[in-house]
Parts: structure tokens; C-alpha cells; sequence
């Protein structure tokens, strides 16, 4: 590995200035990427910055509207160990908790998942479903974009020179509402999603859905919204037919290349198929069965 | 390049030692400290031989740098039973020959102890999917996780009502 300087700063302040000082950097939080990266020579800086010594990008907190604030560099484990977010939020939970395996999570973050920028990273689709906003920060103050802005192509993200992810911020869910996310790997545990989806649903007393988001995963340079998705089960009543019209809008939106983890046209199929079982499992959380 | 003085306490002891901020981890154990319990696998997060306890939770030192151990409380292999007073999970591989080459097996029970400390009181399931992340070429893993679960039954049996 080639070598760099490391700094671990205590404040934001601290880290916004180090940031400033004219060097090549880049951000450490649980290291999973990121140290393999450099490593492999994938990735090279002059000076590595470690944000878990920055205490508001390590902790979490549901707000008193409900919604939940995480701080960037949160690990995973920390997060799907709380019984709170477990019950408000389970589709993170749904991401966290396949996002490699008990050592990976021990470390990993959402941010590290975020700021990565890979097109399968399990932790967007999930957010970009609950429809979170993510907090950027640096020496001239913060900004905020929805997690969907955030992605320009692989291993890219909307982030500028000088910026860092502070926290992302995932609004409670409305009564009636349900969100799911999945993916399929052809291996029970510790792989890559060959395509993914997430799904947030929105019930009004009579069963007829009032909102829905769909979000995709490794079907395209990018994770996708697929508004078509949503937009085709809207008024409708909540049940299988209605569904299957947003997974035929899904595998339509999908824009998969073949590799060497699927085809397109399994890919395509995948996302159909993920979103349909995705509103299943979104409505099931919404009527208490899981 | 220079390099970076640590203190951290490994294995119950204050321990210092210097090296540059690329090393992992896993090198500083075997290189620096001669602490070759924990094994290089794949040197990418994937295979979990290289696991160790940090701060109480089961890392890959392979993806960990040297310097962040500054203040840090780790345990590896090494800390975990010695010759004669082995840990329940370490006589129990022992009895159900959870090991062939034996490459893995530190990883593995620095990761079943982890487990063990949590949940004393867990299901296969829930141990083969703890352990999803260390892997074992040799045995097809039924071994270990009878190992695992066996250390479970007996580690309660010893512990006062
Ligand atoms: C064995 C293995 C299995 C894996 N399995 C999965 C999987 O199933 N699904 C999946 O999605 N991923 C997987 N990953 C990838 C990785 O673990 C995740 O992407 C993880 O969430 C990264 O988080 P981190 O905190 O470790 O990031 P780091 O490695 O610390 O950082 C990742 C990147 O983001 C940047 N960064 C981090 N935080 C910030 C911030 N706050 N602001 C700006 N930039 C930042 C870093 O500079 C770096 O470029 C796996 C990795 C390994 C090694
Ligand atoms: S050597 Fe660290 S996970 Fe394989
Ligand atoms: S015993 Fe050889 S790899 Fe597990």
C-alpha cells in the first residue's frame, strides 16, 4: 500500500479544516471499503481522514416528529441493535443487516455505504425508498439533497472537494405506511446484489394506496427511483394485480448491463419480481405480520 | 515515512508500539507484535481468519489500520484460553474436529465468542449466520457449528443459578 498521512480530528471543524489544507484526501469511517481500496491501489490520497473520532457522525437519534437522524459513520451493528430503529424503521434494517457479513457491520457505515457510490450497495435503495435526505457539510456550512440526488455515476457521488457526509435524515413514516428492501444473490449470505429493490407503501383506512416510492439497485450506473412504479399503483387497491403493475414498470425502467453476476435480461426480470415481493413485504409490515 | 507511535491495550496488557499509518492491523499483530494468531486469508474482508475482538466486536484486522488501535482494547486469539485452561470453545472444536488445516480457526472462535458473549443461547441458524463471514475451505462447516453450539450447552451448565 502506497503511504498517506492519517488524521483523526474530534470536530467537524477540525476535519473541515484538515479537508482545507490543500492535500488529497479521503474520508475513513469503518474502513471496509476503503482500506482495501488503497490497498489494491484502487484509491490513492495523502492524507486519510478518520471521522470516528467526530462524535455527531457516530450517533443516531429519532427526533421528537419521528423521523431519525444517523450520523454518517455510525457502525451498522450499532444501528440494527437498537430497538427503536428496529421497530420504526425495519427496512434499514432489512440493508444493515446483509451489508457483508458480523465483522463487516461491526465496522461499516451508512455514510462509507453512501459515499462508495457502488450501483448494488444495499443501503440506497433502502433510503432512497424512505425518501431520506442526506446533510453535507463543509467549512462554508451544510446543504442538504435527497439520498437519490447523491449518486452521478459508479463510485461517484455528488460530494465537492472540501465536502463531507455529516448525517442523513429518514422521515417517520406516516399511519398506514410499510417500507421493505431486498435483494437477490445466488448465495444465502456475503455477496454482491445482482439487483435490488426497495419500496415504501402508504394505505389510506380503506386499503387503497395513497404513496409509494420504488427504488432499484445494480440495474443501471446508478441506483434508480422508478416513479412509473409508483405513479402505476397510486388510487389502487393494495393487492397483487395492483403490484404487478409496478413490477412490469420496474423491469421497464431497469437499465442493466450483463456481467459477470447476471444478464440483463435476468436482471430486468429480478427487478420486477424484487419490487412486487418488496410492496408484499411493505404491506405485510403495514397489516403487522412481519 | 514516519512512523506513528500507539498505545492500546491488547489481551489485558498496555501494550506501545510504532508503524505507519498503511499497515493494518493484521500486519502490526504479526509483524510488529509477533501476535501470529490471527491469519491472512484474503487480505480483503471476505474470509474472516484475521478476525479479532475490538472494543468487544469481532472485526476483520485485515480491514483495520494499525494506528486506529490509539486508546483501543483488543483482543486476539492469543488472549482468548491458554495451553491447559483451554475456552470452552476451543476444547469443544477439539472434541467434534472442527478443524482440518486449521487456518481459519482462530478467526472462527475469536467470531463464536463474540457470538457467545452476546447470546449465549443461539439457534444453528442464528450461528451459521454470525459466522457468515469467516470461511473455512477444509471442514463444510457442519463441525464448527456443532462446536459452537456445544460450547453454548456447556458454558451455561458451568454458570451458577
Ligand atoms: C467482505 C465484504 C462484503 C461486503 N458486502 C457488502 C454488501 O453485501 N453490500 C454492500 O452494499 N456493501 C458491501 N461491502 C462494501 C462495504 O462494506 C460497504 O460499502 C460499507 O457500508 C462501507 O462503509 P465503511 O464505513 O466501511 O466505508 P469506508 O470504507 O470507510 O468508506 C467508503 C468510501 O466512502 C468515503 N466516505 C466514508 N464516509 C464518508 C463521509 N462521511 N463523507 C464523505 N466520504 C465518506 C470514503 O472516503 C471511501 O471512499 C462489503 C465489503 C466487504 C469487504
Ligand atoms: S484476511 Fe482479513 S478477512 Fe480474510
Ligand atoms: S480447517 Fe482448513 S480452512 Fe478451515
Amino acid at each position: 500500500m502506497e503511504n498517506f498521512d492519517y488524521v483523526a480530528p474530534r470536530s467537524l471543524a477540525e476535519a473541515y479544516a484538515t479537508l482545507g489544507n490543500g492535500r488529497s484526501s479521503l474520508m475513513l469511517a469503518g474502513g471496509t471499503d476503503v482500506i482495501v481500496q488503497l490497498r489494491e491501489g484502487r484509491k490513492r490520497c495523502d492524507q486519510l481522514i478518520d471521522l470516528k473520532h467526530i462524535p455527531d457522525l457516530m450517533t443516531f437519534q429519532v427526533n421528537s416528529d419521528g423521523s431519525l437522524e444517523i450520523g454518517a459513520a455510525a457502525p451498522l451493528a450499532t444501528l440494527y441493535e437498537n430497538a427503536e430503529i428496529a421497530r420504526r424503521f425495519p427496512a434499514i434494517v432489512d440493508a444493515a443487516t446483509i451489508i457483508g457479513g458480523t465483522q463487516i457491520q461491526s465496522r461499516a457505515s451508512l455514510g462509507g455505504n453512501l459515499c462508495n457510490a457502488s450501483p448494488a450497495a444495499d443501503s440506497s435503495p433502502a433510503l432512497m425508498a424512505l425518501g431520506a435526505r442526506l446533510v453535507i457539510g463543509s467549512s462554508s456550512g451544510t446543504r442538504e439533497i435527497a439520498v437519490e440526488d447523491f449518486f452521478v455515476g459508479p463510485g461517484r457521488s455528488a460530494l465537492q472537494p472540501g465536502e463531507l457526509l455529516v448525517k442523513i435524515v429518514v422521515p417517520a413514516l406516516r399511519e398506514n405506511a410499510g417500507a421493505f428492501y431486498h435483494r437477490f444473490i445466488p448465495r444465502n449470505e456475503m455477496d454482491i446484489a445482482v439487483a435490488s429493490a426497495g419500496v415504501l407503501l402508504e394505505l389510506d383506512g380503506s386499503g387503497q394506496i395513497t404513496r409509494a416510492r420504488v427504488a432499484l439497485g445494480a440495474v443501471g450506473p446508478t441506483p434508480i427511483m422508478v416513479p412509473a412504479a409508483a405513479q402505476a399503483v397510486t388510487g389502487k387497491a393494495a393487492n397483487a394485480d395492483t403490484f404487478a403493475l409496478a413490477g412490469a414498470a420496474a423491469a421497464e425502467a431497469a437499465t442493466p448491463i450483463t456481467d459477470m453476476r447476471g444478464s440483463i435480461a435476468q436482471r430486468k426480470h429480478l427487478a420486477s419480481v424484487l419490487t412486487v415481493r418488496a410492496f408484499e413485504g411493505a404491506l405485510a409490515r403495514i397489516k403487522g405480520d412481519s | 515515512m514516519r512512523r506513528t507511535q500507539v498505545q492500546a491495550t491488547i489481551n489485558g496488557e498496555r501494550v506501545e508500539f510504532l508503524c505507519e499509518p498503511r499497515q493494518s492491523l493484521l500486519e502490526v499483530l504479526r509483524e510488529e507484535l509477533n501476535l501470529t494468531g490471527a491469519k491472512e486469508g484474503c487480505n480483503n474482508g471476505n474470509c474472516g481468519a484475521c478476525s479479532v475482538l475490538l472494543n468487544g466486536r469481532v472485526v476483520n484486522s485485515c480491514c483495520v489500520l494499525g494506528v486506529e488501535l490509539e486508546g483501543a482494547d483488543l483482543t486476539t486469539i492469543e488472549g482468548i484460553g491458554q495451553a491447559g485452561s483451554l475456552h470452552p470453545l476451543q476444547q469443544t472444536f477439539l472434541e467434534e474436529a472442527a478443524l482440518q488445516c486449521g487456518i481459519c480457526t482462530p478467526g472462527f472462535i475469536v467470531s463464536a465468542k463474540a457470538l457467545l458473549d452476546k447470546e449465549p443461547h443461539p439457534d444453528e441458524h442464528r450461528v451459521r449466520w454470525w459466522l457468515a463471514n469467516n470461511l473455512c475451505r477444509c471442514t463444510g462447516y457442519d463441525k464448527i457449528v456443532r462446536a459452537v453450539l456445544k460450547a453454548a450447552d456447556q458454558m451455561e451448565e458451568v454458570k451458577p443459578v
